[in-house]
């Protein structure tokens, strides 16, 4: 009996497959190798912008913009937040110890290292979640994560640390591999009703138009974290960030400080490495 | 309590350059807080700016005017070292005040 044609064909497509599908099923991750191919990834697309200038967002994209934000800079929307955020950050509290007591270096320039991977806990531990850690270790109540106070304490930390470049480390544990791609895998994963990922916005369209936005990309987004923007009226932390981004493309925000968002801005933190902290920012 | 206002005054040439930026709510009285009661209108009435006691800027301000309002102007016949008041009164009454040097 005579073989069909197309079954011989079909059986000479998988001799060829079949050796690709035998190589090594997963390769195991490279967050130095990501972050390269990140960094130039966007070196490539703009090649007018300087590297630092990644930072500065929408700014770094269109040049009224930075007119605007320029001129804004001379007297910035977030100063008022800045100030809270300092006498805040030296008071003490009832038990008469302070922030300055839970963070090395007595939490002064010390933003670009968070978040940071606890091997103790094994997990990662934002800037956000360690400030609440303290109140609540020093018997005070937690704050909100989205803005006010904590947008304030946030502010003035990430002030002290302005120009010293993010330096994100990756121990060598697996669960910190697992956590560096767990937000990976989030920032590309496609959700909500408009089926966006993060990266459909902030890496495959940076400086275009999203109704009147004009979008960041997301090298150094995090890098201006807090934000005074003023569609909000108000400051915001990387918490807010993370939410109202979810929500805008209609779907659930997670809890703020969720392990996924705390993996989430692992990962992007990560990939920013090298970039100096500019925040607090301010953006339309 | 630290002053809601901050005030820059820059004398270039015949011209002082003034850009202020002001701590305040500016409620317009439309917008319904959180358990869905009204915020009551609060907003600044009425801002001077006064050069050596003389009034170089004066604003009536109603609900239209964004929270934090900042405002720049220039005006000629400062000059450097001399007094810049700035002073704002609001709908219930509430007022401050920041005496700043032209630079």
């Amino acid at each position: 009996m005579r073989i069909h044609p197309a079954l011989s064909f079909l059986a000479a497509v998988l001799a060829l497959v079949a050796p690709a599908v035998a190589a090594p099923a997963a390769e195991k991750p490279d967050p130095a190798a990501d972050a390269k191919a990140f960094q130039d990834f966007f070196r490539k697309k703009f090649p007018q912008v300087k590297f630092e200038d990644f930072v500065n967002g929408p700014y770094s994209m269109n040049e009224d913009m930075r007119k605007q934000w320029e001129e804004k800079e001379q007297f910035p929307p977030y100063e008022f937040a800045l100030e809270a955020g300092k006498e805040m950050f030296e008071k003490p509290f009832k038990n008469g110890k302070t922030y300055a007591d839970c963070f090395a270096n007595g939490g002064i320039g010390i933003r670009q290292t968070y978040p940071y991977f606890d091997d103790k806990e094994g997990k990662v531990v934002t800037l956000e979640l360690a400030l609440n850690r303290c109140r609540e270790a020093n018997g005070e109540a937690p704050y909100s994560y989205v803005k006010d106070e904590m947008a304030a304490l946030t502010a003035y930390m990430a002030y002290t640390s302005r120009g010293k470049p993010f330096d994100i480390k990756i121990p060598d544990d697996p669960r910190a591999l697992e956590a560096y791609e767990r937000g990976k895998e989030y920032f590309y994963t496609r959700r909500g009703q408009l089926n966006f990922s993060c990266a459909s916005c902030h890496v495959q369209n940076p400086g275009e138009r999203i109704r009147a936005e004009i979008l960041a990309p997301a090298l150094g987004i995090l890098n201006a974290m807090p934000i005074y923007r003023s569609e909000w009226s108000g400051m915001g932390t990387i918490s807010r960030r993370f939410t109202t981004c979810n929500s805008q493309i209609r779907g659930v925000p997670l809890e703020p400080q969720s392990e996924e968002y705390r993996d989430l801005e692992y990962y992007l933190s990560y990939v920013s490495n090298g970039l100096p902290i500019s925040g607090p920012g301010a953006r339309p | 309590m630290a002053s809601s206002i901050r005030v820059r005054a820059i004398q270039n040439g015949d011209v002082t350059d003034v850009q202020t930026l002001i701590q305040h709510p500016m409620d317009t009285g439309l917008i319904k807080d959180a358990k869905g009661e009204l915020i009551p209108a609060h907003f600044i009435q009425q801002l001077t700016f006064e050069h050596n006691g003389k009034t170089v800027f004066l604003a009536d301000w109603g609900t239209a005017v964004s929270k934090d309002p900042y405002v720049k102007f220039a005006f000629k016949g400062g000059a450097k070292g001399d007094d810049l008041k700035v002073s704002w009164v609001d709908n219930k009454g509430a007022t401050d005040s920041l005496t700043a040097k032209i630079q």
